[in-house]
């Protein structure tokens, strides 16, 4: 009895680190912006910021419009990351060591620099006046391309910032994929076709869930990105949240939006477990 | 002849693992591959799959080259060293995995995974999942999911080598009988020599990446081609000894009768005498005397380590015997076996340095099968 009460003692000794830092940096962040949320300037306790978000008809409309373009943005990038995403992990997976090295360098280098300046190199390079891209498809005598400020450049800049957070997880599982798996695959009688869809595909699963998930949830809530490569035609959610804490200094609306915006991004997130939980009974099923 | 391995070389790093193999395995034979750790056998089996091409040397599949012939399109199944079941499928679509390939109506498929289960004793298991079940099971699934194609040629590599004793023993005499029943020619990897020796029709002696001896069990264990196999097959005294001429070979200082011949006079050999094979005899009736260094009982038998003129004997005998004494050692003149000089000779077959312990750290299989307590369910 003792022993196990001294050993409870430690492991809480042993956690309070991680505990200590989970609470400053998650648990009070996400406590302030309810707090916020739920109060007004003065202090007292209120609903009526959520309120005043749907008040007038044109407002609710225009926050609505919003979200939706966030929503798809953010969809559209996912998918666009996962389509490049699986067959780089797939093939970085399957290569050799040194391959497998450099390619990991490359892919995580933008990870290093700050987001601020890669987005700032883009502009350098899709603006139409002496852009990089124009510069070069004039060159080669094809068509100037106006994407600077329009939403291709808001989802290019999606792509480029979180392909790597899709590379990751789904190399990861790949690269520990048993390889007799697929040689006892092979051994039955399946093409590389069939190897691919029905053994290398599903037990892919999980590292695909992860790297969508960790692609979708920042593109849905991203600022800055939209603002700089979308003009100021594309606001997104994230926009929206930031210019209230900023330029309306609303420290509250800002804080009830972010609250939508985290309840949205938790429901799709239990959303695509029940999906890959599905998946599963899939399998049994048939 | 089903399968041909011709001159077959193979080299990881530029490091030799098989060195000019030729194998010849006749159809519907139970052909075992036997050998130490490390000696390519593994290699082997994947060669006969399609997995690896070899450097150098051929593979013939009923007269036919398939060097370059994928592993799908051979009519050759492996059960994998650790069965390899596929995690994401229960019980029956596993087993199912090889005809949906093959492209077989649903309803034939039914019944046909259905007859394989009952074959291997999981009727009932269809919809559990793979990783709910114990080592044995999963191995029968294995065996069920390679068998349910029709193989012409079953690869199993080692598939016992995760299961404790008994259930080792059940599931010897269980694919012995799916081997004879189903006509399937098994190509069998062990390093356990027993399993080897109570199950094989042919047995393949290796080491080193070379074929060291192929023949029937019998053969292996009484006609021992080097010192190497006398070792790795049973338990050996290899002794250095002169042909002094045919019928007559002297070893340990003493000349002895025995019924080799053909060896040029005063040619150096091994001479191998099985631990069971020697009688102990009162000191004054033998021709040669030793002191009884340990004694162990064995169940059956007594296992004996006599020190003889420094060289270290073991016998064995059913009567018991006081460390320390003397006795005096006969041998038959059929009992002793010559062989020609090989590499191996004077590394191997002296007891100076045997104790169980060492015999264990050695035989790391067996090791392994007392550590796993599997519990076995039948449904
Ligand atoms: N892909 C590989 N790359 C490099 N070396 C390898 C490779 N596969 C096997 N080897 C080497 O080849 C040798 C023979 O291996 P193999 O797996 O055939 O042995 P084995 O007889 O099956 O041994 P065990 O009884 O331990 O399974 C070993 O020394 C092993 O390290
Ligand atoms: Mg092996």
């Amino acid at each position: 009895m003792k022993n196990l009460q001294a050993k409870h003692r430690r492991s809480l000794l042993l956690n309070a680190p991680h505990l200590l830092w989970s609470i400053i940096f998650i648990v009070a962040p996400l406590l302030m912006v309810a707090i916020y949320a739920f109060r007004d300037r003065s202090g007292s306790w209120t609903l009526d910021t959520f309120r005043s978000l749907f008040t007038d008809k044109e407002s609710a409309l225009n926050l609505l419009f919003i979200f939706r373009s966030s929503l798809w943005y953010a969809l559209l990038a996912t998918a666009i990351c996962l389509l490049l995403a699986y067959p780089l992990a797939y093939f970085m997976a399957h290569a050799g060591k040194r391959v497998q090295r450099n390619l990991m360098m490359l892919i995580t280098v933008p990870m290093w620099m700050n987001f601020l300046i890669c987005t700032y190199s883009w502009i350098a390079i899709l603006s139409e006046r002496g852009g990089l891209l124009n510069l070069l498809l004039a060159r080669l005598h094809l068509p100037e391309q106006t994407i600077l400020y329009t939403p291709k450049a808001v989802v290019l800049g999606m792509v480029y910032n979180y392909l790597p957070f899709m590379i990751l997880p789904i190399y990861t599982v790949l690269s520990k994929l048993q390889p007799s798996l697929v040689e006892a695959a092979q051994d039955l009688g399946a093409t590389r076709w069939q190897v691919l869809r029905k053994i290398t595909l599903p037990l892919s699963v999980p590292g695909v869930i992860s790297g969508v998930t960790m692609v979708f949830v920042p593109s849905v809530s991203t600022f800055y990105i939209s603002k700089k490569l979308g003009g100021n035609k594309n606001q997104l959610i994230g926009d929206l949240i930031e210019a209230k804490f900023t330029t309306f200094s609303d420290r509250n609306g800002g804080a009830a939006l972010s609250l939508i915006l985290m309840v949205m991004v938790l429901l799709s997130m239990v959303f695509m477990r029940r999906l890959s939980k599905d998946d599963d009974g899939a399998y049994v099923a048939g | 002849m089903i399968i041909d391995l011709k001159n077959v070389s193979v080299a990881f790093d530029s490091q030799a693992i098989l060195k000019d193999l030729s194998l010849s395995i006749r159809n519907r034979d139970f052909v075992t591959l036997l050998g130490p750790s490390g000696c390519g056998k593994t290699t082997t089996l994947r060669i006969i799959a399609g997995f690896l091409e070899p450097d150098a040397g051929s593979v013939f599949f009923d007269g036919k080259c398939i060097n370059s012939l994928p592993p799908y399109k051979r009519q050759v199944n492996t059960i994998f060293q650790r069965y390899a079941l596929f995690p994401h499928l229960n019980v029956a679509q596993n087993v199912a995995f090889g005809l949906k390939m093959h492209k077989l109506p649903k309803a034939e498929i039914a019944q046909h995974v259905h007859d394989m289960l009952r074959t291997v004793n999981l009727a009932g298991f269809e919809n559990r999942s793979v990783a709910s079940l114990s080592g044995g099971q999963q191995q029968r699934v294995a065996i069920a999911r390679a068998l349910a194609v029709r193989p012409r040629v079953l690869l199993l590599d080692e598939p016992l080598g995760a299961l404790d004793l008994k259930l080792r023993k059940d599931m010897q005499l269980e694919l012995k009988n799916i081997q004879q029943q189903s006509g399937i020619t098994f190509i069998y990897v062990t390093h356990d020599q027993e399993e080897a020796l109570s199950m094989s029709d042919i047995i393949v002696v290796m080491d080193e990446g070379e074929i060291q001896q192929i023949g029937t069990p019998k053969d292996i264990y009484d006609e021992p081609q080097n010192a190497f196999v006398a070792d790795f097959i049973g338990e050996s005294n290899i002794l250095d000894g002169v042909m002094l001429k045919d019928f007559r070979v002297r070893f340990a200082g003493v000349a002895f009768t025995c019924v080799d011949k053909g060896f040029a006079q005063n040619e150096h050999v091994d001479v191998v005498i099985r631990p069971e094979d020697i009688d102990i005899v009162p000191p004054a009736e033998g021709l040669l005397q030793g002191t009884i260094t340990s004694s162990t009982f064995k169940g059956v038998h007594y296992e004996f380590i006599v020190d003889v003129q420094g060289f270290k004997w073991m016998i064995q005998s059913t009567d018991a015997q006081t460390v320390g004494d003397v006795i005096g050692i006969a041998i038959k003149p059929e009992e002793i076996h010559i062989m020609r000089k090989s590499r191996y000779s004077g590394t191997i077959g002296d007891y100076s340095c045997f104790s169980d312990e060492f015999e264990e750290l050695s035989n790391p299989n067996e090791d392994t099968a007392e550590d796993t307590a599997e519990t076995e369910e039948s449904p």
